[in-house]
């Protein structure tokens, strides 16, 4: 009967499904407007075709991807980079091109290649280059000494010469390229080649002339080009969407290192369209390929979405050709480094930022620092661990499960009788649970056994208690290492901790506070308080975050503003834990103030002014009487807002994001690192997932007494 | 009562005032990003922008779809009708469930309620995949009503809890005087019981709506459509692979919080009657 009502649903609020192709990406603003302007054009030249175009958000496009395909819902075509296709491959998601790929330059053609085979057709290709401010730079620099010489000038005049991104290694590759520092040469991957230690070293010196701002991130960089502060600005061509128009723009290459001769040559991403290995109209998917990518809508897309086309033709056209700045990117192209297609790129992306961080901050000299990258990268990147033979466990969990039923039906055959009286009870909870079982517990329950899975590739092996193993008793790092689950664990306890006292201290002051009879214009201060919980806190962390920064953050600017020491936050474990700290219990207090307010007003009035009476002062009255009152109903609030706070993963990601060296990092960030970015290590961070849900359930062991405590 | 010295007035209000400074900056912040011209992340310590211009708002709500149907207005109608739905389907199971818990102590009841605590330490990561295995399975797969239903079971447990706590709350005699005068289980619970608990009532769907409100990975990773996207993922869609536009994202924020802020201003003297988070009567 449900399950008819639910498909009745699906069937009015679904679509109906007819013969037509679907394609997802994720491009927005010009990008997006040029290429659904072409489909539709496409739709026009060949009646009888329906194109359903879609734009998924960036940050869940690779997951959802990876959920539909294989299940038959995903699109027929999707627009994606190049280097996912060593996830893509194995997992069975693209198909291979029927014909060689023509009209596109040597570096855009190798790209599209894994092992050997060639995946989906170029559209548009991303690199970075040299954008900077012609009313400061009449020529842009030729070479890195050039660079550095305009950079001292402007340096010495107040402002900044060069802005990037220096602690991402993705900005930072180019340097690392032009001193031959490359990870992947010779068959095999390294971080800690002599080159890349140079090209660190040459960062560091860029760091320490004060040439290049410090902490530089994306938004920095983009206001100190628009302020006209900033000289020269590495950057890719989502850039020029945020740049003001009021600047005198010009975009070069970058420069040929000095010291070896050699470009800077920045990673290559070459965005392809490709083919669904699931789709039904292969013929009629690759044929749609084939059109986007040719000479006119290539000009098409190049003229009005302002993409860096991939089709070699298209320069050929005066409009591009007059171009500057698609003539740089174009020209670019010819010294950059295609992003290699191997899962193990993903992985070092992580600690190679650490290194750069650590040089940085003059924590680590360039080799000793690319050394442990190097070290960690191999950690993350081994292969997995032996197989093991399933039997046992599969014994193991049938015999938990017998004796689980045999339990419940002994403890129900005792308290039949019971049971039987309250048969109401069970149906009036029948449907709560019913649906906590089939929505929260049974995928938890598959989730929680890819844990005794090893995930490489695409391709997953049982190696039963194995990742349990080597998580709990540290077998890959020291314990005391910020990557060891033991300090993380530490970490993420304190930051409970911390959080869940700030929360109840400043949720029951201002409850106080609010409560005083006199207080007036009381509703306007509660709802302004209650703020924080209402904006989603994506945004807000992100401008806390903001507010941090060393150098332009309001925050210093206010330290500074009363005589102090400006802090550099993300550089020390305290302060960046404080940046966290902070941020979350401006998010947190507001739900404990409400729970206070709530449970102020049960406590009757008359027992507080007895007190009163009674020559009590405020402070003693508040311990003795309304404390006491308060804590029972406070501590379940308690209990969920720890809860909470313990898996609190947004806070951390986005405004410390781990800083320094991963030390702030709390359990399920790092999960969520070990599933997304070291590797799509899916069965190591479901046994991280594991231990935090067994970590909290000590926890809650420990207060249940307090929570069911006379319960009737 | 007697009116306290100037002292101590001076600080409650002086306190009060800071902290709301405090609260208020990045909610300023957010609000001149979205007035800002330009797509560029402010660092500004000034909040309040030098020029003012409404085109993030109009470019955020002026969306169409290929078929030129409004589409923000759809994606709104989809927020409400899944914030909807999950606030109906949370109000109704965390009630009945939560008012069995407060007042029959049947076997297996105990472990119930810490079942229901449990799975809020479910840590989301592990989650995503199975759930959308499951709900292709049940033919729910890019359906509101599905999505609704996964958002409706992540709040139960608090809902559930809150409500038994209020219940708690709620003296037996008034039911146990019914109950001699014949009224039947459902209709004490209807009529008399019901409206005494409707703080908690509207604390229960608040925070269902608000799950279901301000979530984007997983109707981003189960939905399929513009069409059916909620505001949310919609927000989420501004941010790219490298850039963001930092413009319409605040101007798409500042809309996705007005709602829950004006829900939270009409009702916030029941939210402060009503959050009791489970508390237990001794």
């Amino acid at each position: 009967m449900l399950r008819w009502l639910f498909l009745v649903l699906v069937s009015v609020l679904g679509t109906a499904k007819a013969e037509t192709l679907t394609i997802w990406h994720a491009y927005r603003g010009a990008e997006r407007t040029a290429l659904e302007t072409l489909l539709d054009q496409y739709e026009q030249q060949n009646p009888g075709s329906t194109i359903e175009s879609r734009a998924i958000p960036y940050d869940g496009f690779n997951s959802k991807l990876e959920a539909a395909v294989p299940r038959g819902h995903g699109p027929d075509l999707f627009i994606a980079a190049h280097e996912r296709l060593g996830t893509w491959v194995p997992l069975g998601l693209v198909q291979a091109n029927p014909n060689p790929i023509r009209d596109v330059p040597q570096t855009v053609e190798q790209a599209l290649f894994h092992e050997g085979t060639s995946y989906g057709l170029p559209l548009a290709f991303k690199t970075l280059a040299l954008f900077y401010n012609r009313d400061r730079i009449q020529t842009p620099p030729a070479t890195t000494d050039d660079m550095i010489a305009i950079a001292q000038a402007e340096r010495d005049a107040g402002r900044v010469g060069l802005a990037y991104q220096a602690t991402e290694p993705f900005f930072h590759a180019p340097w690392m390229h032009g001193y031959n520092g490359g990870l992947f040469q010779d068959d095999t991957v390294a971080l800690n080649r002599t080159g890349a230690v140079e090209a660190l070293r040459f960062a560091k010196r860029l760091a320490d002339e004060k040439l290049i701002p410090e902490e530089p991130t994306s938004a920095l960089v983009t206001q100190l080009f628009n302020d006209g502060n900033a000289a020269m600005v590495i950057n890719g061509p989502w850039f020029l969407g945020e740049i003001d128009p009021d600047i005198n723009l010009g975009v070069a290459p970058l420069p040929q290192v000095s010291e070896t001769g050699r470009a800077a040559a920045p990673y290559l991403t070459v965005e392809a369209i490709q083919v669904s290995a699931h789709t039904a109209h292969s013929e009629k998917a690759w044929a749609l390929a084939q059109w986007l990518t040719d000479t006119d809508q290539a000009v098409y897309r190049a003229v009005e979405g302002r993409q860096s086309v991939a089709t070699a033709s298209a320069y050929a056209d005066p409009r591009i050709a007059k171009d500057p700045i698609l003539s740089a990117f174009r020209a670019q192209l010819e010294h950059t480094q295609p992003m290699e297609t191997g899962a193990w790129m993903g992985s070092s992306w992580e600690p190679l930022a650490r290194a750069i961080r650590r040089v940085m901050r003059g924590a680590h000299t360039p080799q000793a620092a690319l050394d442990a990258a190097h070290q960690e990268f191999q950690v993350v990147t081994a292969p997995p661990p032996p197989p093991s033979n399933p039997w046992p466990y599969i014994c193991l969990a049938a015999i938990a499960l017998l004796g689980a039923v045999a339990f419940v039906v002994r403890a129900a055959w005792q308290q039949r009788s019971n049971m039987r009286d309250m048969a109401h009870a069970y149906r009036w909870i029948a449907p709560a649970a019913i649906s906590m079982g089939v929505l929260v517990i049974v995928p938890f329950v598959v989730g929680a056994a890819v844990s005794l899975f090893a995930h490489r590739d695409g391709s997953w092996t049982f190696v039963g208690m194995t990742h349990f193993l080597d998580i709990l008793l540290a077998r890959d790092w020291p314990l005391t290492s910020a990557l060891s689950f033991w300090f993380t664990l530490v970490v993420t306890v304190l930051w409970t901790a911390s959080n869940v006292i700030l929360h109840v201290g400043i949720g029951v002051t201002l409850a106080m506070f609010l409560r005083a009879p006199w207080l007036q214009l009381k509703g306007i201060y509660r709802v302004l308080l209650i703020l924080p919980w209402a904006i989603p806190n994506y945004i807000t962390a992100l401008i806390w975050k903001g507010m941090f920064h060393r150098q332009f953050g309001a925050i210093n600017a206010l330290l500074d503003a009363v005589g102090i020491e400006p802090v550099s936050w993300f550089s020390q474990f305290s302060t960046a834990f404080a940046a966290n700290l902070i941020t979350n219990t401006w998010l947190g207090f507001p739900f404990m103030m409400v729970v206070t307010l709530g449970a102020l007003q049960a406590i009757p009035a008359d027992i507080e002014e007895a007190a009163s009476i009674d020559g009590a002062s405020g402070w003693q009255r508040f311990w003795a009487v309304t404390w006491p009152l308060l804590k029972p109903a406070l501590l379940p609030a308690i209990v969920l807002g720890s809860i909470w706070t313990f898996n609190m993963f947004n806070i951390i990601y986005l405004v410390s994001g781990g800083e320094p060296d991963g030390g702030t990092e709390i359990l399920i960030s790092e999960a969520y690192r070990w599933a997304f970015t070291r590797g799509h290590r899916y069965g190591y961070a479901a046994a991280y997932a594991v231990l935090i849900f067994g970590v909290l359930l000590i926890y809650s062991k420990t207060t249940d007494r307090l929570l069911t405590r006379k319960a009737t | 009562m007697n009116r306290p010295s100037v002292t101590k007035m001076v600080l409650v209000h002086l306190g009060l005032i800071v902290t709301t400074v405090a609260v208020l900056y990045p909610v300023l912040w957010v609000v001149g990003m979205a007035l800002r011209p330009g797509q560029a992340f402010s660092l500004d310590p000034n909040p309040i922008p030098s020029s003012i211009t409404f085109d993030h708002f109009h470019a955020v709500l002026g969306t169409q779809t290929s078929e030129g149907e409004w589409l923000f207005g759809r994606q709104l109608f989809n927020s409400l009708l899944v914030a909807g739905i999950t606030s109906i389907v949370g109000i109704v199971l965390a009630t009945t469930a939560g008012y069995a818990m407060s007042r029959w102590a049947f076997p297996g009841r105990d472990a119930g309620l810490r079942v229901f605590l449990i799975t809020q330490m479910f840590p989301g990561v592990v989650m995503a995949i199975p759930l959308y295995i499951l709900l292709d399975e049940m033919g729910m797969l890019d359906s509101l009503v599905g999505l609704s239903l996964v958002y409706a079971t992540t709040a139960i447990p608090f809902c559930t809890w809150n409500m038994k706590g209020y219940f708690d709350t709620i003296p037996i005699e008034l039911e146990e005087a019914a109950w001699m005068d014949g009224a039947d289980r459902w209709t004490i619970f209807w009529t008399i019981v019901l409206p005494l608990a409707r703080p908690a009532l509207v604390v229960t769907g608040l925070f269902s709506f608000m799950t279901a409100w301000n979530e984007f990975i997983l109707a981003a990773t189960f939905m399929n459509k513009e069409t059916s996207f909620t505001l949310p993922v919609v927000l989420q869609s501004y941010v790219g692979d490298y850039g963001t536009e930092w413009g319409h994202f605040a101007a798409g924020a500042v809309l996705v919080s007005i709602p829950v802020m004006l829900l939270f201003f009409a009702l916030q003297k029941h939210l402060v009657a009503g959050l009791t988070a489970g508390s237990v009567k001794g």
